[in-house]
């Protein structure tokens, strides 16, 4: 049991796929523009990853070595596909909204890593967790990014006014400028926070 | 004749892929630390994309549309697009040594890469025609391959600026990407 909240913790912050490993970018800065499409991309992203290495995981003795990454592919844009459709038939205007980046889900890195690093070597039970870890982690970074740009680019957080009518909002934060610049800063944050976490650890260390 | 030059620039400038609409990030960041590398990759980038777009027209407009398949318009893009570039690398490989060392690697790395497979997904969305598609494509690696340089230009200077320690690296790459971004927003409402 611990050790499967170990598989999942790690997703979470160690490893947080939009932070740490600066993978699966391209959707982190064009689908921010508010929380309801970040968290929309988040589950959605959440689901692929978890089905995959599920997936993955029950036929990793059947798969030959050398095919594997297009069996990974085609596994991941069918479960792609089945998230698309489901999206189109009961939420249409998000998924107007996301338009081409949920097919995009298909190549991101991150999903292909999963199923390479982990749910390729392990049984079902820690894939899921190594899936939900990682997907959290993911859906974690979207919606804080997208917190932070609806808020300062809108004023309102899920559509709800959080500021007065004083607030003049800084429309660059939902143009891409703004986010480019929104994620260097925030990667500089996180960059500067580890090493002060290091710093404390060696001090201790020597004391 | 217009409108071709229209949609060149459109998809070369206003809505540069990278810049305005976060395709190919990884790419970007990744090779733009040399302006060898970048020239090398923009070149992959355009050509991969021009021919694939063509392959991935024939396929959605002669199999995918008269058999009511659209709905596998994914999957089928992806298979076709990384296998055609894993052909292409060979075929390269064998016949055209010379080319393969100068742009070779690269192939390896955009097999599956958001915007080689956005490109065709694109040109399906918006009904383009063959011809139409051929210019979006080309128009579309340009802009890739442009910003691409222009990154690099900016980052080898940059290894001599003094930045905070905790940007080095990605950070104030990303700021940088930021104000390139902020300048091809000038270029909105042009066309």
């Amino acid at each position: 049991m611990k050790e499967l909240w170990k598989i999942f913790y790690k997703g979470l912050f160690d490893e947080n796929p939009i932070f740490i490993l600066s993978l699966s970018l391209c959707p982190a800065l064009a689908v921010t523009t508010s929380v309801k499409t970040s968290l929309t991309m988040g589950l959605s992203v959440l689901f692929v990853i978890t089905a995959n290495n599920v997936v993955v995981s029950l036929t990793r003795k059947l798969v030959n070595s050398k095919v594997r990454v297009p069996v990974y592919i085609t596994s991941i844009a069918t479960i792609v596909t089945v998230v698309q459709l489901v999206l189109q038939a009961y939420f249409p205007s998000l998924y107007k909204e996301l338009g081409i980046y949920l097919a995009l889900i298909v190549v991101f890195a991150i999903i292909l890593a999963r199923a390479e690093v982990f749910a390729s070597k392990n049984k079902v039970i820690p894939s899921f967790f190594d899936g939900l870890g990682m997907g959290c982690g993911f859906t974690i970074a979207m919606v804080s990014i997208g917190i932070i740009r609806e808020l300062l680019g809108n004023g309102t957080i899920l559509g709800y006014a959080v500021f007065g009518s004083w607030y003049n909002p800084a429309l660059i934060m939902i143009l891409p400028p703004g986010a480019f610049m929104l994620i260097g800063y925030m990667i500089g944050a996180i960059k500067l926070n580890n090493e002060r976490k290091e710093r404390k650890k060696l001090e201790r260390g020597e004391s | 004749m217009k409108e071709y030059f229209a949609l060149f620039i459109g998809s070369l400038i206003v809505n540069n892929f990278v810049l305005t609409r976060f395709l190919g990030l990884c790419i970007f960041f990744g090779v733009s630390k040399s302006l060898n590398a970048s020239l090398g990759m923009g070149m992959a980038v355009t050509s991969v994309i021009a021919l694939s777009s063509m392959l991935a027209w024939v396929v959605y407009h002669f199999v995918l549309l008269p058999f009511g398949l659209t709905f596998l318009t994914t999957i089928v893009f992806v298979v076709l697009i990384a296998s055609f570039v894993q052909l292409l690398e060979l075929i390269i490989k064998k016949q055209a040594p010379a080319l393969y060392n100068m742009w070779g690697i690269y192939l390896v790395l955009i097999a599956t890469n958001c915007i080689v497979l956005s490109v065709p997904l694109l040109s399906v969305e918006s009904n383009y025609s063959f011809v139409k598609s051929i210019v979006f494509a080309i128009g579309s690696g340009m802009g890739f391959a442009l910003a691409l340089v222009l990154m690099a230009s900016l980052r080898e200077k940059l290894a001599y600026a003094d930045v905070p320690k905790a940007l080095e690296g990605t950070g104030v790459a990303f700021i940088v990407a930021g104000m390139l971004s902020l300048a091809f927003l000038g270029f909105s409402g042009m066309i």
